[in-house]
């Protein structure tokens, strides 16, 4: 079985699609026409040049340029988790911890993969790639979701954290509720895609190999595979990042120093 | 903030007054070591350092103004065991301990902020307005709590505006302005 081939005019068809619902969307006044433009353009932009890019990494074969590239995609996770932090901590810390963290989890949900399904070279970008590609999707979720409910319910909450410090609580024991419920938030969206698979949605990886070709039996393997990647790659970013910021956002005085963190 | 000194004996009331922004609530948070800050803070002589930071607050307790709730239920604010019929002194039912923090007015959650503060540990507490926005009666009945627990050796920092209520309460009297604390005994 082979996969019916996508080329330009298929692509032109689609984006035709999309270019009628910005067209409704003038017609309704809902202004949505021009992100639903920009959208369009970024995408296929976007995705004809990584597929540019990746042909010539995949020809090359070069462990240093797989590196190379891994290290672009984590950097650029990290840019993206900054930016969604509506509460920041200030200095170096605003960057540094999402990153840190991030790095960190890909480093070790990466290596675990690939030391699983032992591609040849072990470097392999045919695989390396892609996989760290998702798994980054779902530590970014996780680290920056988490990070953001945490920081915005800290400053929410203050009254009723110092109000348990104040009693003699502990740290701990004072952000132990916060630090539940961000952990939570950072879950749902890799739990909820792990619960709907295969009964609401075929998942796009999974839908993706099929519709290249892999039967379906084996697709469902490795879609499996990477969702439990993908939930293990989130909660562990998600704690280390409520971890560290437990610990940066208070000392060693169990006081509440909300003074390290910046309003947007 | 400017360097100060303040000493209060078991069983004592100091009042400390100033306009608003003075420092007041700064002051307290200061002696509660929930901000930081130079200089050091002696229980019986032992340095606040000296001990971890949850030690010194379970025995030198602040009650904010305003102060916060992070459980549903009352009862969940108050130590293990802590007896409900307590509340009625302070005008409050007995039940409302095991009330929903939502049902409570201001007022109430005021008074009861005051009342899951005094632990069997606590030597000394640091009120800000404990009765601020309370009418006369709930007031007597905190200025009559706050004697009994002077009577059995508590010291208390209490900041209030209403200088009737420093009068009746304390027995030495400072006020905040411009960082430096002064004795206000006239």
């Amino acid at each position: 079985m082979s996969s019916p081939p996508v080329t330009l005019p298929e692509l032109a068809a689609a984006s035709a699609l999309v270019l009628a619902n910005a067209a409704l969307s003038l017609a309704f006044d809902a202004g949505l026409a021009r992100t639903l433009l920009v959208a369009t353009v970024r995408v296929v932009v976007q995705l004809l040049l990584v597929g540019v890019v990746l042909k010539a990494v995949f020809a090359l074969q070069s462990a240093w340029l797989v590196g190379l590239v891994l290290l672009f995609m984590v950097t650029a996770a990290s840019f993206e988790i900054r930016a969604r932090q509506q509460r920041f901590f200030l200095g170096g810390w605003r960057f540094g911890l999402g990153a840190a963290t991030t790095l960190l989890t890909t480093m070790l949900v990466g290596a675990f993969a690939l030391a699983m399904l032992r591609p040849r070279p072990l470097f392999d970008p045919q695989v390396a790639i892609p996989l760290v590609g998702i798994l980054l999707g779902s530590i970014m979720n996780g680290v920056s979701i988490s990070l953001n409910v945490f920081n915005t319910s800290l400053v929410r909450e203050r009254p009723a954290i110092e109000a348990r410090l104040a009693l003699g609580a502990t740290r701990g024991q004072a952000l132990k509720p916060l630090q539940r419920s961000a952990l939570r938030s950072g879950l749902i969206p890799v739990v909820n895609q792990m619960s709907a698979a295969g009964i609401i949605t075929l998942p796009g990886m999974m839908s993706g190999q099929i519709l290249a070709g892999m039967g379906p039996g084996e697709a469902a393997r490795y879609q499996i595979l990477v969702l439990l990647l993908l939930a293990a790659g989130a909660g562990l970013g998600a704690f280390a990042t409520i971890a560290a910021a437990s610990w940066h956002v208070t000392d060693e005085r169990h006081r509440l120093r909300l003074d390290r963190i910046g309003p947007r | 903030m400017g360097p100060l000194s303040l000493r209060v004996a078991d069983g004592e009331c100091v009042s400390v007054m100033g306009a608003s922004g003075a420092g007041k609530s700064v002051l307290l948070r200061m002696m509660a070591d929930l901000d930081p800050h130079a200089g050091e803070m002696r229980l019986d002589g032992v340095a606040a350092a000296a001990m971890p930071a949850p030690d010194w607050r379970a025995q030198v307790t602040y009650v904010a103004a305003d102060a916060g709730w992070w459980a549903p239920r009352v009862a969940e604010h108050f130590a293990p065991g802590a007896d409900p019929a307590r509340l009625p002194e302070l005008g409050i039912a007995a039940e409302a301990f095991e009330w929903t923090v939502e049902r409570l007015s201001t007022g109430e959650r005021q008074r009861l902020a005051l009342l899951r503060a005094i632990r069997e540990r606590t030597r000394v507490l640091l009120l800000d307005e404990p009765s601020s926005g309370l009418d006369p009666e709930n007031v007597e009945r905190v200025e009559r709590l706050l004697r009994g627990l002077l009577e059995r050796g508590l010291a208390i920092v209490l900041v209030t505006h209403d200088r009737a209520q420093a009068r009746r309460l304390a027995s030495a009297h400072w006020r905040l302005a411009d960082g430096r604390l002064a004795r206000d005994d006239e």
